[in-house]
């Protein structure tokens, strides 16, 4: 018996074949050409801002002369912010989110949450930052216009939706099969939910919430109107602070060179830290039980 | 205690029905009346009565989709958990309807145990940890831990298996071991009845032989109920054996009778294969 004849590929479909996939590999090229230059030139001039002295141990001076003082107060300010806004917004986005999954399920009740937490994801962070602003900082509410924990409030409203549905779709795949099991033991829901549903999820959580504490923290607009810009290191949640954003926000319009290299450090420094966050995120989902 | 595998012990103590306010007895029989069952529009059980003896294994057959699990899953009042489900009828344990009003769902879900079709280990617990997640998940306080974890192992006789590592997680034990392990811990809570659905069919011949074994031992001290697509197994572990097709019972006898002397001409051609 002779072998069945089996056609060469056609000239026509080589051709195909190479032209596709060369505009594939130029558009992926394209794309990587502003992410390539933006990581270049963070440290290229972020590096040179993070060797000289002072920079991470001194706040700004606003000095016109001399040494501008480095970003220690801006540092510490974000952290201030974004951890009480953390400490806002992961508990209350983790209980909707377990309502949503254990509790409201399909009701209309919950149905509409969820619209309204997609719509609050679609809203501009300025808007919260605007929303802050007329209800604390005009009306003075604490006895401080703007103070660090309106930011934080800003923030919070900011990250939420992003726990809550980061939450959902973790306690989504926790298997049903789990909470039967604890429930046909006797279990009582709040039980099931605490000591089962929780412990089962709680990897998928924290990366969840770390990747909403890394978006809040690069946000610059809800801090502006809320936390307003300031130099020195401040424990003060009540009053007014600095952040990396804001800092960076200040300095690249100013016109002296040193103080814009600043800017570019502590936009490396922005950039390192939610880069931290996003590596610990991942670490952390490794270990996920549910997949 | 002895730390020697051995025969399940039978313990002393006479199972505690105070939970549901059950009168004490020897055996604690399940009766089924007049059960309705539904999942939104579809009606799923249309009027079951069956009793349930104490101390006896009751095996449900059927066809797929026959409300044989249903039925189980209303005895617990698993059923209810389903969004859309609900359930109209009487579920008696000893006298006591486990519907009635004023009646505690977890007291229920305590007195009568299930074992579900897919081994479901809790993944973040050890193997002590997920048999003693009955007690701590139903808040039971208990001074000996300890043994009663051991204890329902060794009746499970899982003891000599994973004895040297009690601190492992659950879902590292083969698929045998770990639907082993779920009965342990659904042992572990003294419940009056276990419920079993489908409780070998994820499982390999050996491992189902060890649980067949198993439920015939664990009939001295409880009323089981097993639901099986396998009749041969229904043939080796069950006193009586119902027959059920389209949400109704065809038929319950003896298991020999159901298999040698159907008295329904639909049973007889389910036991002997020719459709389900």
């Amino acid at each position: 018996m002779s072998a069945p004849a089996l056609p060469a590929i056609s000239a026509r479909r080589r051709r195909t074949d190479k032209v596709m996939r060369a505009l594939l590999l130029g558009g992926t090229g394209i794309a990587l050409v502003p992410l390539i230059l933006i990581i270049y030139y963070l440290l290229h001039k972020g590096l040179s801002a993070w060797t000289s002295s002072g920079f991470f141990t001194t706040d700004p001076n606003g000095n016109f002369f001399g040494s501008p003082g480095g970003i220690r107060s801006a540092i510490f300010g974000t952290l201030e912010i974004v951890a009480l806004a953390s400490l806002i917004a992961i508990p209350i986005g983790i209980g909707v989110a377990l309502y949503l999954t254990e509790y409201g399920r399909d009701s209309a009740f919950a149905n509409v949450v969820r619209y309204l937490i997609d719509v609050m994801t679609g809203v501009p962070s300025i808007v919260f930052g605007l929303f802050i602003y007329i209800v604390l900082v005009v009306a003075k509410v604490g006895g401080s216009s703007f103070a660090g924990w309106k930011g934080s409030l800003a923030l919070a409203l900011l990250m939420l939706p992003i726990v809550v549905r980061a939450a959902e779709v973790v306690l989504l795949l926790v298997p049903d099969s789990l909470r039967e099991a604890a429930l046909a033991l006797g279990a009582p829901r709040w039980r099931v939910v605490s000591r089962v549903v929780l412990p089962t999820a709680a990897p998928g959580l924290v990366t969840g919430s770390l990747l909403a504490v890394a978006r809040g923290m690069g946000e610059t607009a809800p801090l502006l109107f809320t936390v307003s810009v300031a130099f020195g290191l401040s424990w003060n949640l009540n009053g007014v602070m600095n952040s990396l954003p804001a800092q960076i926000y200040g300095d690249i319009t100013n016109p002296r060179s040193v103080v814009v290299t600043r800017a570019w450090g502590a936009a490396l420094t922005l950039v390192a830290l939610i880069l931290i966050l996003n590596v610990v995120a991942r670490l952390i989902a490794r270990r996920s039980r549910v997949s | 205690m002895t730390a020697t595998e051995g025969p399940p012990e039978q313990t002393e103590e006479a199972p505690d029905l105070s939970l549901l306010g059950v009168k004490e007895g020897t055996g604690h029989s399940v009766k089924v009346q007049a059960l309705q069952a539904y999942y939104g529009q579809q009606h799923a059980l249309r009027g079951i009565d069956i009793d349930f003896p104490a101390n006896e294994v009751t095996a449900i057959i059927g066809p797929s989709g026959s409300g044989k699990s249903t039925v189980v899953r209303c005895i617990n009042r698993m059923h209810e958990e389903i969004p859309g489900a609900r359930a109209e009828g009487s579920v008696t344990l000893d006298g006591v309807d486990v519907y009635g009003d004023g009646v505690d769902v977890t007291a229920v879900r305590r007195a009568i145990g299930m074992v579900f079709q897919k081994p479901n280990p809790f993944p973040t617990m050890s193997i002590f940890d997920n048999v003693a997640a009955g007690l701590r998940l139903t808040g039971t306080k208990s001074d000996n831990l300890r043994e009663r974890v051991h204890r329902s192992l060794r009746a499970v006789g899982l003891w000599g298996e994973v004895k040297g590592r009690l601190g492992e997680p659950g879902t590292g034990l083969s698929g045998g071991q770990q639907q082993r392990l779920c009965i342990a811990r659904t042992i572990a809570i003294e419940p009056e009845v276990i419920l079993m659905d489908e409780p070998c069919s994820a499982l390999d011949p050996i491992a189902t032989l060890k649980v067949e074994e198993l439920i015939d031992e664990l009939k001295e001290r409880y009323t089981i109920v097993i639901v099986t697509h396998n009749m041969q197994q229904a043939a080796r572990v069950a006193n009586s054996t119902v027959f059920m097709l389209d949400g109704e019972v065809i038929e319950h006898a003896t298991t020999n009778d159901v298999f040698t002397r159907p008295k329904d001409e639909r049973t007889e051609r389910y036991v002997t294969g020719k459709f389900g």
